[in-house]
């Protein structure tokens, strides 16, 4: 891969579940002009004291291996993984409501049927899907949705991990 | 003191929890100013002796202090402040000592917690202003938590690369009881940098080497941090191998500028001999510098045909913005010893005879003495700024000489002209480059330093940045010299001016100086004043014999420059040099790129 080719890496970076720790690495983005794509963030510890954030950005070779570099200097960070180095599994969950009657909405049930994603909620005039996926198959589901009444999303951001035996700690 | 819980003492206060820690930490100095978050700190320095505070007049001059400090000791500073506006008055040093790997411990004071996010009086989200100024930071919300806190705190501060921590500290936690513990030697959860070197990497740099027709040794600030063992190693590894050797602004005193083998500082303003023998080297050892772009200049020209061997404590600093052949992570003295030992192993023999030819080249770049200049000696002539820094270092020398300085063309003459022989003499705010550092990093080099001579060589317009701290001169009976070099402009500002935008002076000319002379007298330290080249060294000597604090005010030539220069966005090997040179030297100067840069 050239210096100058951009690529998209996804970040897994355990760190000390304290306050402050996430404005510390979105601060590290922010300030020195790295993109974020995607952004995830929860306790994964039993005892809640550590938290996993995966990060999903882009940048050349250099940039991303200056992301490493940056954010495993962070105190309070216990480790940084780049899972695109890897086979790694990334999935993203999405809330997808969709209004209408008739046609577009038995159009909109079918569709839904095709990618597996699940009525969460349904009105006479409204279905909330919930749909779990990589970003591409989400993004392909929403393409198809906008003819047929959709009208909010909320998603989660990206969970990754590697696969295999491979793991973070 | 009532009795142990968990193998724990409690203490009174948190404030006297945190001096014991402080105690236990060797600080033996604080700089700070007093305000109502702090009072029960204060109260608790009242009452104790062992730990010496030095009330200083703005909070900026506080960190630059302790900066001054801990250059000059290799010990972690220790900075206090109210909440607030101490708080904020403070971010200026501790961005400072972020971008030169200073270590310090900043303790600020804070609102009550029941108070915090309430808009409380002098409260401000300092955690939140200080996250990107510090190596890291800490709210204490929790009695229990504050004694780790504070010993976590000077651990993160001076292991790895150094650099400033904050420790934010609500009023309620000063004053509720507090366990104390000592120092755990157990390592942190989630903290631990890494400082001895791959052996593997080492090897294959002394291969890269041995092997080597024009090498140089490019040393930085990481060198002057890793202690004065590792600037004798340095110096033995560079005397062993025969190499060239520059210094960045943050190393010098890392190699002895009286070697024949130191070519002299590197960069924008550095000698015409280091920076093409960077240009042209073959294989380049950098050893604690980051490639900062004064160094490097236009990155696509930069030493275009060299291996690159970059060796650093902070692996983030590797391949930043220059790619290398070699990375080394490690603490400067565990890899010079690594280099020393692997050059005597390595049984490859060195190539004598290139290495004389790149001598005799670099000897014809020396002899262009691009360090030159005209210093007219009959009566009434105007000084030279280069030539008051030179008389400055004539006499000077023998004596035990720190250097601090403010920032702009000064800045410069004192790094070109000043000759350093040790570490740790020489403070200069490199990376910020913050005008109104040089007088209290001095105030804090004389501190740690009572006997020594310590001069602030400054700008008219920096040094009245922070020019009240002559009060703390006063108070504490510091005897520091500042020598300005008066030429009534924001020279490097001017120097701009002249060379990219058609010498339009705007804004650089300061208006309305004051006599410093009586400013001096005002504050109870003498003042002195050169204006004829035939003053100069009566006006240093007396400076010099002088037990007190001391203002010179050194008037000079008002259109003089900073040379050799590599304008904005230029190659190495398009530096311009002086008036001094012939036309024929010099290249025409600055792309439309390079205008943009700073």
């Amino acid at each position: 891969m050239g210096a100058t080719d951009m690529r998209s890496a996804t970040m897994s970076v355990l760190v000390e579940n304290e306050s402050g720790v996430l404005a510390r690495v979105i601060g590290l983005f922010s300030g020195r002009g790295y993109n974020i794509d995607s952004l995830t963030v929860a306790p994964v510890e039993r005892d809640g004291s550590k938290s996993r954030i995966t990060i999903v950005t882009q940048g050349t070779e250099m940039v991303i291996e200056q992301i490493k570099a940056q954010l495993d200097r962070l105190v309070p960070v216990y480790k940084v993984l780049d899972l695109s180095e890897g086979p790694h599994l990334s999935r993203e969950l999405a809330l997808i409501k969709v209004l209408g009657t008739g046609e577009k909405r038995a159009e909109a049930l079918r569709l839904a049927d095709a990618f597996r994603a699940r009525v969460i909620d349904a009105t006479t005039e409204s279905f909330t899907f919930e749909l779990t996926g990589a970003t591409d198959k989400l993004d392909a589901f929403l393409d198809l949705m906008r003819p047929v009444g959709l009208a909010e999303v909320s998603r989660t951001g990206v969970a990754a991990i590697a696969r295999g035996v491979k793991t973070i700690g | 003191m009532d009795g142990t819980i968990q193998g724990s003492e409690v203490m009174n206060s948190g404030a006297e929890a945190i001096l014991r820690a402080l105690k236990a930490q060797g600080v033996d100095t604080i700089f700070g100013y007093p305000g109502g978050a702090v009072l029960p700190l204060y109260d608790a320095i009242f009452q104790q002796n062992e730990i010496r505070h030095i009330l200083v007049r703005h909070e900026q001059a506080a960190v630059h202090a302790a900066e001054g400090y801990a250059r000059s000791t290799g010990k972690v500073g220790c900075v206090l402040v109210t909440s607030g506006p101490g708080a904020t008055n403070a971010v200026t040093g501790l961005v400072d000592a972020l971008m030169d790997s200073i270590p310090l411990v900043c303790l600020t004071g804070q609102v009550p917690t029941h108070l915090i996010g309430n808009d409380a009086f002098q409260e401000a989200d300092t955690t939140g202003i200080t996250r990107q100024a510090t190596k890291h930071n800490y709210l204490v919300k929790r009695s229990e938590d504050l004694v780790r806190v504070i010993h976590e705190a000077f651990h993160v501060a001076r292991t790895g690369r150094p650099g400033p921590v904050v420790v934010d500290l609500p009023k309620d936690i000063l004053i509720a009881p507090a366990p104390y513990r000592e120092p755990s030697s157990a390592p942190h959860r989630s903290y631990r940098p890494r400082t001895e070197p791959d052996q593997n990497r080492i090897e294959e740099a002394v291969a890269l080497l041995k092997r080597s027709a024009r090498p140089i040794v490019y040393a930085g600030g990481g060198v002057i941090n890793a202690g004065p063992e590792a600037a004798r190693l340095l110096t033995e590894f560079v005397r062993m191998t025969g190499f060239p050797c520059t210094n960045t602004l943050m190393g010098l005193g890392a190699f002895p500028a009286s070697d024949g083998q130191f070519v002299g500082m590197l960069g924008m303003h550095g000698t015409y001999e280091a920076n093409l023998a960077m240009h042209d080297c073959d294989v380049m050892l950098n050893l604690g510098a980051r490639f900062d772009d004064r160094v490097t200049g236009n990155l696509k020209f930069f030493s275009p045909n060299s291996k690159k061997i970059h060796a650093d404590i902070d692996p983030a600093n590797i391949n930043k913005s220059v790619v290398v052949d070699v990375a080394i992570v490690g603490d400067a003295l565990a890899v010079l010893k690594g280099l020393i030992a692997a050059w005597k192993k390595d049984s490859t023999q060195q190539d004598r005879a290139a290495l004389a030819q790149w001598w005799q080249q670099i000897d014809v770049w020396r002899s262009k003495n691009s360090l030159r200049y005209t210093q007219k000696r009959d009566p009434g002539s105007i000084i030279k700024p280069q030539y008051a820094v030179e008389q400055l270092f004539k006499a000077t020398r023998g004596r035990e000489t720190f250097v601090t300085t403010e920032v702009g063309q000064h800045q410069m003459w004192a790094a070109q002209y000043f000759k350093f022989e040790k570490p740790n003499h020489w403070m200069t705010s490199g990376g910020l480059g913050t005008m109104g550092y040089g007088l209290p990093a001095a105030m804090g080099v004389q501190v740690a330093h009572p006997d020594a001579l310590v001069i602030d060589i400054a700008g008219e317009a920096s040094i009245l940045m922070n020019i009240q701290e002559m009060g703390t001169l006063a108070q504490y009976r510091l005897p520091v010299k500042i020598f300005i070099l008066n030429n009534k402009y924001m020279g490097m500002v001017r120097q701009w001016q002249e060379l990219l935008h058609g010498s339009r002076y705007s804004s650089s000319y300061s208006e309305a100086l004051p006599d410093f002379v009586k400013l001096a007298e005002s504050f109870h330290a003498v003042g002195l004043r050169a204006e004829k080249v035939e003053d100069l060294d009566r006006v240093i000597a007396e400076m010099l014999a002088v037990d007190r604090p001391v203002i010179c005010d050194i008037c000079v030539d008002e259109k003089e420059n900073v040379y050799p220069m590599i304008p904005s966005g230029a190659p190495h090997n398009e530096m311009l040099l002086g008036p001094e040179h012939s036309a024929s030297d010099n290249k025409p100067g600055v792309s439309d790129a390079g205008m943009a840069l700073v």
